[in-house]
């Protein structure tokens, strides 16, 4: 059996300020395996975007165990850890965040460029991943002149971009109507089964959470993994 | 790099401000530079043109032309001293002077002189003179009769010679016998004694210039000699014109910073969810802040070229009594401090840019 794509191990993030100390995530441990979708659901100041980081290596944790599709984040440099993401994390964020300036192609690009892996490789790749996102088509037009389901599934192209192992989905279906929700959902579960990447999803949308394989809440940091 | 450079393509609205303020900066940059170097040539062009080595004064005169006063026997001491390969005679006369057909009186300033240089011819006949090509721009040929001071002394034009002025005043190069007439006719109480000149020029053959200017001094015993670059600093105001535009020239350079800084921070505040989002995807702090510097180069060369330009046209409306000259090594000074003062600029937000955590872009809707 491969490895997962992400494995924690008993992670614990805690945040002190002055006398107060805030445990954001307390012994949290997860495997999400390469082909699988995690949902992730709790409320508001649960520790869901703190996890999130981590599994990122945006962040790193207190205490604890972190390995990304085999590699052990725990000791990595900041430098490595953004190398790490540049090659393995893929981000879909919850404001798209498409550089407004750019076509959809160089959108996709622009995660190469920040990694210093553009080539002719690259743009066939970015090429390919418009056209299986149906927005082959559109690749020349600016976000501006997108829909939001379009600029959504540019940012699903621009988080595999880099062929990662992980993919990180926060509150991807936020600003969408609930039939451009249940597409973008569809187009992620896809992906993540046809590329064998693992994903996590973070979502306070209830409707979509059949789309995952697994739902897992999280709740004062503490997450309730079934058994 | 390239993300910067398209947002400079596509955006070019965006930069329009600080750009706009860089063109103003760097006209006014030009503007003032020129004025000094209107200001400076056209004092010292005088004691340029004579390729000095070193240049001799009474030690009573305080470094003043008008003032000194070299006698023969002390000209025959510099001549002898070791090193001193020529020694010529140096005198101004600062008059008003009369083109003919013309109404205004130009300014003028007779300089009698001994020996030519590569800008000066050897003296001319007796009441023939060779005239700065200020006075053809201000009328005067070949062959005209100047009528110089109130006693009105005839010269002759017989050439005309560049960058030869003094104190704004056009050169009017004569041998010395016309200058002590022009002298004994029109300002009677500065005539120096017969043979005797102002000051002294003095080429060097080779020896330690700075040696040979010390054993001049030491021989004669009533002399301060100087370099050329020394007299050319000597001449009245030159020092302080210099140091008071070259403050100005610096502040408004230090504002050029000033103004880039202000605005790639407030572009980093701006921009801080897209930095967030970039880092996180492996973007590194010296690849965006490499792209803020891009951007800011871009921006100041091209307020550069739009500033040149319209400087240039500027030139062209300025009146001729202001003495305006735009030099090349001018343009080349104010390019690279105004391209220093925004990489400068741009590095302010270096801090900022470091600071931002990747981790930001997740959980908000930046």
């Amino acid at each position: 059996m491969s490895e997962p794509a992400l494995q924690l191990d008993e992670v614990r993030k805690i945040y002190r300020s002055g006398e107060d100390v805030v445990v954001a995530l307390d012994h949290a441990s997860l495997s999400v395996a390469r082909d699988e979708l995690v949902a992730l659901v709790g409320p508001s100041g649960s520790g869901k975007t703190t996890l999130l980081s981590i599994a990122g290596a945006l962040l790193e944790p207190t205490e604890g165990r972190v390995v990304v599709s085999g590699t052990d984040l725990t000791g990595l440099s900041s430098k490595q850890r953004t190398s790490f993401r540049g090659q393995e994390i893929g981000f879909v964020f919850q404001a798209v965040n498409l550089v407004p300036f750019l076509t959809a192609r160089e959108n996709l690009l622009v995660v190469a460029e920040m990694n210093g892996t553009l080539d002719g490789d690259t743009k066939v790749r970015a090429d390919r991943l418009l056209d299986e996102l149906g927005l082959g088509e559109r690749s020349g037009n600016q976000p501006g002149a997108l829909s939001g389901g379009e600029r959504q599934r540019v940012a699903i192209g621009r988080a595999l971009m880099n062929e990662p192992r992980l993919v990180l989905f926060d509150e991807p279906t936020s600003s969408l109507d609930t039939q451009l929700g249940e597409q973008v959902m569809e187009l992620i579960r896809g992906n993540v089964k046809e590329r064998g990447v693992g994903g996590i999803m973070v979502t306070h949308d209830a409707r979509m959470t059949h789309h995952a394989d697994r739902t897992i809440e999280i709740v004062d940091g503490r997450l309730d993994v079934p058994a | 790099m390239r993300v910067a450079i398209r947002e400079l393509v596509r955006r070019p609205g965006r930069f329009s401000v600080v750009g706009g303020a860089l063109v103003v900066l760097v006209l006014l940059l030009l503007f003032l530079g020129g004025l000094l170097d209107g200001l400076y040539l056209n004092s010292t062009g005088a004691v340029r043109a004579l390729d000095a080595d070193a240049v001799v004064f009474s030690d009573d005169a305080r470094r003043s032309f008008l003032r000194s006063e070299i006698s023969p026997d002390l000209a025959e001491t510099v001549a002898s001293v070791e090193g001193v390969e020529r020694v010529g005679g140096l005198g101004f006369a600062l008059l008003g002077v009369r083109i003919p057909g013309e109404e205004d009186v130009a300014d003028g300033a007779v300089v009698g002189y001994e020996l030519g240089s590569s800008e000066l011819p050897e003296p001319p006949a007796p009441g023939e003179t060779y005239a700065d090509r200020q006075l053809a721009e201000d009328g005067a040929a070949v062959g005209d009769e100047l009528l110089v001071g109130p006693a009105q002394v005839s010269l002759t034009i017989v050439g005309f010679v560049d960058d030869t002025n003094y104190l704004q005043q056009a050169g009017l190069w004569v041998e010395p016998g016309t200058w002590r007439r022009v002298l004994a006719e029109n300002r009677p109480d500065a005539l120096v004694a017969d043979g005797a000149f102002q000051s002294l020029v003095v080429r060097i053959d080779g020896a330690d210039a700075a040696e040979v200017r010390d054993r001049i001094d030491e021989a004669t015993g009533g002399t301060d000699t100087l370099s050329d670059d020394g007299a050319i600093g000597a001449i009245p105001g030159i020092s302080e014109q210099n140091a008071t535009f070259t403050a100005v020239i610096g502040v408004t350079v230090v504002v050029a910073g000033l103004v880039v800084a202000l605005f790639f921070a407030l572009l980093t505040l701006e921009r801080l969810g897209l930095y967030a989002v970039l880092k996180a995807f492996g973007g590194s702090s010296r690849t965006l802040v490499l792209g803020v510097i891009v951007q800011a180069v871009v921006v100041a060369v091209t307020a550069f070229v739009m500033g040149g330009a319209l400087t240039v046209g500027l030139l062209q409306v300025v009146p001729g009594e202001i003495p305006l000259q735009l030099e090349p090594s001018r343009a080349v000074s104010t390019l690279v401090s105004v391209t220093i003062a925004a990489v400068v600029g741009g590095l302010v937000s270096l801090r900022r840019i470091v600071r931002i955590d990747p981790a930001s872009a997740i959980g908000t809707g930046v």
